[in-house]
């Protein structure tokens, strides 16, 4: 029973996480408040928006490695735009970002479908023209905190509830996400075409446009992070999010999503990105030196790697009766 | 059985033929395009001590493009280089500071590449584990290390002639750099396509379970990739690390992703099982054609890595689309 | 009045003809046999009626009205399912999911009702009697004659009037080769049409009413095979009379060349003694399952037993490698041909090479000119039909390729070679060939092992017949009278 247990990969983190909580509390009793465990979600919430983002590319078997840059160029896309027009209302601000993000996930997915490009290969372009572009557009000029209107930076500081919108857009995101990768015939399809391509085609899912509709996700959900972090950072520029796929495909991965596709869950990745995002906030609390984090993020990968390789090696064939017994 | 044995001729298409149509001959042409483009765009360009500038700027990424192309042609990948160049350096600067001379900073350069190597080596060929999260595991984790070691400080002390790697020169206008490439293509090039050792490469990528029925020690090879790529890493490390004449814990960020598209451009699919060592020559030559020759026009780096995108995305869309083409006009 | 039927279908790929002016008719309650080679034409068949292809020229008819097969899912939703050779679903996802993949039932709000699809999965399990699988069970948890059935629940989620079976009994034991027969008398008995592809003529002669025969991507001949012998219809799929399947030779056995004594392993098979002598054909039977190719990989070095002995003429050898296998004169022919055979993408010469680079090259340097030659000679000694060796081996037919990989060992000059189901899904012809050749192999003195499923082959090729069952030797036969019946008895454990 207890085996059971440790099979899954949600609990197994979700318990990593208590630990982890629990230890730093030894250390300052303050870390393990409400307040501050709240806050600390609060500071987790872009990276989990990305983590989903990158987990329904890597279903399909595919990766994004653009998710960051994209981020960048919409977060500066958005800012320039707030920065030009600070009447325009935050709901034309947020629908901009989600277009312009889903705009750069299209092309992404586009080049994937239509001529067949590897996905790797894509992204590993796109990745330097959509920060490129950044520049192009900023003339590489910066975005601060002074040109940002009010209701820019003050939207996701706004409590509801007692809990930021930074938070509650979070929230929405992992819902809505998760109603669609169950419940929806595209959300089946993306796990389906990871599991097997080739039977995807024969029960008549077209596996480029799925690919495609994932694409389309990741880039809606990074341009929602790029006006999220703009705003959050008060910062527009060139190097936002710079080397930041990193943490994205780390939380995928320590979240149990499986390189090879087909696996993993919303749960998963969201603990995936908690949990590392936990350990650079408890850092500082418990004296350790910032420059760790890089390395602990680095181990706790490999770690979590091994552990997803145990769980699916194939059992030898249980073919004597004898070597059966229960 | 039939009365007499049929023949089967050992080849069909003319070797020159198909020498002309390939991917190494297009890079070619890209290549001479782009040299002709720059030496009008810039007039100081065709100087030779210009085009010898030139050589430093890609010469150390196209180093570690060749253990890469190896290793992707087997069916694997590193992300982890740049960060075990960041590690070698660390610690090459950490044993500068104790006053240890060159000879003995090659040795641990060499050393911790080849350690690193070893490590991913061992996860990916010992546990079975895929490479592509491997490195990215062990890219924060080296990197990590350089950055505990070092924080934000910088290493400068390096011993007088250590600069040599980086800076000197073999003859004329001939860099060292230059020449170690030159000659490391050269052995990696005959490594790949003349001798047994590069013939099971492209079995393996192709297929490692057939080869491992046929006899092939798949991990053996796979392990000794690693650990050449690790040892590679190292080498630039000694390069890089002389030529700037001092290291920080981000040296050489992105250097893997350049690296990646030097060989993705060079003909090397990604899957693995195909690819040549000219083609990755003449891809990394491409990269720093373009790279010097925007530099030269006073370019911004990330304005031109928008065209090194568009290039890496066009280069690999062209045969995809003509072979589409010729379908559809076919019918 | 046909339930579906094809007119003057033709379809090509690049460079290939796959199918040229073909007719088909499928009628309600009958079943329908689809005969010919490896490359006739017929899968190219069955993704034309599945929707995945559509075809060049020609028409389809459903009850009399022309329809589109535009898609795999409007081929589905008219009706028309296949359950095809290796089961195509998703390991990873759950039954209850793989069965209603495409066509889930959907709840409020239009999304998909989790509840229902593992309520309607149970009752298509109970409807085909497999209630012993359970909805929520990951699908890659359970056995390969499982997870077929769930393929065949899967053609039955909705209502069928075309059921395409494509070598449903491939993979299968006695007891479930009979449920499946079973299962086409109940698809019968319901008014269906169904499509039964198979190369086993004694099947065909028990299941079908009526045949199609196809060569080269044309129609040569249908009927009702109450009219038609098999020989005739051997003649119709080859072109000519084939009754060398099994060539006669004298046998003259030499010495003992391999003693496997005492060989086990934790959980795959247990206590293995046997011999093997020069010249001699040793034939393995047994269900799905049996441990055969399990025992197989420990001799060729690629599993390790936990205890026991292999001598090769009388030297013990401990393999903890193909490659020391291989030394030691023992090669392995693998069961699947395109996984574990060859290397698609790679030339003919190349791949017979691989094992032989130490010997072809020079210092570990290659040289071309040895390994063509070396290729050459192996693969015209086997009949090996292709354009050239540079020649892509993944464009060649399944039996040329079975070729290839036969070519590569016997550049080893090994004493002894181990063949894992030889002739599967290889067109009569080179089945044939195959035969004769392992004739040749044993006269000249080689020490044969074929491991086989295919019972005809197994009493048309063996001297002896060694039998196992759950990971051991069961029965060893000498194949003197031997009959089928006993081999069955013994592969599942059923006294006489």
């Amino acid at each position: 029973m207890i085996a059971r247990l440790f099979k899954s990969r949600e609990m197994l983190l979700a318990l990593a996480i208590a630990i982890l909580i629990a230890g730093v509390a030894t250390r300052s009793a303050e870390f393990a408040t409400p307040r501050n465990l709240t806050q600390a979600f609060n500071d987790s919430s872009i990276l989990i928006i990305l983590a989903l983002a990158q987990m329904s590319v890597i279903l399909t078997r595919s990766i994004d490695l653009s998710t960051a840059a994209n981020l960048c160029f919409t977060g500066m896309a958005v800012a320039m735009l707030n920065k030009f027009y600070p009447e325009l209302p935050m709901i034309i601000i947020i629908l901009v970002a989600l277009l312009w993000g889903l705009a750069l996930g299209a092309f992404n997915g586009i080049l994937v479908w239509k001529i067949g490009i590897p996905p790797i290969v894509v992204t590993l372009g796109t990745l330097t023209i959509y920060r490129g572009l950044t520049f192009v557009m900023s003339g590489g000029a910066w975005v601060n905190a002074d040109k940002m209107s009010p209701a820019f930076i003050e939207l996701q500081r706004q409590l509801i509830l007692g809990i930021p919108v930074l938070s509650w857009i979070a929230i929405l995101v992992i819902v809505v996400f998760a109603i669609f990768m169950r419940a929806t015939k595209q959300g089946r399809n993306i796990y389906a075409v990871g599991v097997n391509p080739i039977a995807a085609v024969y029960v008549g899912i077209n596996v480029g446009r799925t690919k495609f509709v994932a694409f389309c996700i990741s880039g809606l959900f990074s341009g929602l992070a790029g006006y999220l972090w703009v705003s959050r950072y008060v910062i527009a520029s060139v190097e936002v999010a710079n080397g930041y796929e990193l943490n994205v495909i780390a939380s995928c991965v320590i979240g149990g999503i499986s390189i090879a596709g087909g696996v993993g869950s919303v749960g998963g990745a969201v603990l995936g990105a908690l949990f590392l995002s936990l350990i650079g906030l408890a850092l500082p609390v418990i004296n350790v030196s910032p420059f760790w984090q890089m390395a602990i993020s680095g181990a706790a990968i490999l770690i979590a790697i091994i552990l997803n390789a145990r769980s699916d090696k194939q059992k030898g064939r249980l073919i004597l009766k004898k070597a059966q017994n229960p | 059985m039939s009365l007499q044995t049929r023949h089967i001729p050992d080849r069909l298409d003319k070797p020159l033929t198909s020498l002309l149509l390939s991917w190494e001959v297009l890079l070619l042409v890209v290549a001479v395009s782009v040299f002709i483009f720059n030496s009008f765009a810039s007039p100081h360009f065709l100087d030779v001590w210009t085009l010898s500038d030139m050589t430093f700027n890609f010469t150390e990424k196209a180093l570690l493009a060749l253990p890469m192309a190896l290793l992707i042609i087997a069916g694997e990948i590193d992300l982890s280089v740049a960060a075990i160049i960041a590690i070698s350096s660390t610690l090459m600067g950490f044993a500068a500071q104790f006053g240890f001379q060159t000879p003995t900073l090659i040795f641990i350069g060499l050393a911790v590449g080849l350690a690193c190597g070893a490590f991913n080596g061992a996860l990916v060929t010992g546990l079975g584990l895929p490479s592509i999260v491997v490195t990215i595991g062990t890219l924060s984790l080296f990197r990590g290390l350089a950055f505990i070691i070092l924080g934000d400080q910088v290493y400068k002390n390096y011993p007088t002639h250590f600069d040599y790697f980086g800076q000197g020169y073999v003859i004329w206008v001939i860099s060292f750099e230059l020449v170690l490439f030159l000659l490391m293509a050269l052995a990696f090039g005959f490594l790949l396509h003349f001798t047994t050792f590069g013939r099971k490469l492209y079995f393996i990528g192709r297929n490692p379970v057939s080869t491992q029925f046929s006899g092939v020690n798949v991990k053996r090879i796979k392990f000794i990739l690693f650990c050449l790529t690790g040892v590679m890493s190292g080498l630039v490390s000694i390069a890089l690390t002389s030529r700037l004449g001092s290291t920080r814990p981000s040296i050489a960020q992105g250097y893997e992703l350049e690296a990646i598209t030097m060989v993705v451009l060079g003909g090397v699919a990604i899957s693995g099982g195909a690819g040549t060592i000219p083609g990755v020559v003449l891809a990394a030559l491409i990269m720093g054609l373009v790279t010097f020759g925007f530099g030269l026009l006073n370019v911004p780096g990330i304005v031109m890595s928008i065209f090194v995108g568009f290039l890496l995305i066009g280069v690999i869309a062209l045969p995809l689309l003509w072979k589409r083409f010729l379908w559809v006009f076919k019918k | 009045m046909p339930s579906l039927s094809l007119q003057g279908i033709s379809k090509s790929f690049p460079g290939v003809r796959a199918l040229h002016n073909v007719n088909l008719s499928l009628y309600p309650g009958q079943v329908t046999a689809l005969i010919g080679e490896n490359g006739a034409g017929k899968s190219t068949l069955v993704k034309i009626l599945t929707g995945i292809y559509q075809p060049d020229e020609g028409s389809i008819t459903l009850d009399g009205k022309p329809v589109a097969l535009s898609s795999a899912q409007s081929a589905f939703a008219l009706g028309i399912t296949a359950i095809h050779q290796e089961t195509v679903l998703f390991d990873d996802l759950s039954v209850a999911e793989n069965i209603y993949l495409g066509h889930a039932p959907r709840g409020r709000l239009g999304l998909i009702d989790w509840k229902a699809m593992n309520q309607s999965a149970s009752a298509t399990l109970a409807k085909i009697h497999v209630s012993h699988i359970k909805p929520a069970t990951r699908l890659g948890d359970l056995s390969i004659a499982n997870k077929h059935l769930v393929a065949v629940a899967r053609a039955m989620s909705i209502d069928a009037r075309v059921v395409i079976m494509d070598e449903p009994t491939a993979a299968l034991s006695a007891k479930e080769i009979g449920e499946v027969y079973d299962l086409v008398a109940l698809l019968k008995s319901q008014g269906k049409a169904i499509l039964f592809i198979s190369h086993k003529f004694d099947e065909i002669y028990k299941v079908a009413d009526r045949y199609t025969v196809f060569r080269d991507g044309e129609l040569v001949g249908d009927g009702m095979l109450a009219n038609t012998s098999q020989n005739d219809m051997v003649k119709l799929m080859v072109g000519r009379s084939v009754d060398r399947v099994f060539p006669k030779r004298a046998s003259v056995k030499g010495d003992v060349v391999l003693k496997v004594q005492d060989l086990s392993h934790p959980t795959e098979f247990d206590e293995l003694n046997f011999e093997l002598r020069a010249g001699e054909i040793l034939g393995f039977y047994g269900l799905i399952g049996a441990g055969r190719t399990e025992a197989m990989k420990a001799l060729f070095g690629l599993t390790k037993p936990s205890r026991g002995s292999i001598t090769i003429n009388n030297e013990l050898i401990a393999p903890k490698s193909a490659a020391d296998a291989i030394l030691a004169g023992l090669v392995y022919v693998p069961e699947e041909r395109g996984n574990q055979g060859i290397a698609a993408g790679l030339p003919i010469f190349m791949n017979v090479s691989l094992p032989s680079l130490k010997q072809t090259s020079k210092n570990n340097v290659l040289r071309l000119s040895e390994e063509m030659k070396l290729a050459r000679h192996y693969t015209e000694r086997l009949d090996l039909r292709a354009a050239s060796l540079s020649q892509d081996v993944a464009t060649l037919s399944g039996g040329n390729q079975q070729k290839v990989v036969i070519a590569k060992w016997l550049a080893r000059q090994p004493k002894v070679i181990i063949l894992d189901e030889p002739t599967k899904g290889i067109d009569i012809g080179s089945k044939a060939a195959v035969h004769e050749f392992m004739a040749e192999l044993v006269a000249a003195g080689m020490a044969v092992i074929m491991v086989s499923s295919e019972l005809p082959e197994i009493l048309g090729m063996s001297d002896r017949v060694i039998v196992m069952r759950d990971g051991l030797i069961a029965e060893t036969f000498e194949n003197k009278n031997l009959g089928a019946e006993q081999l069955v008895r013994a592969a599942a454990g059923i006294a006489a």
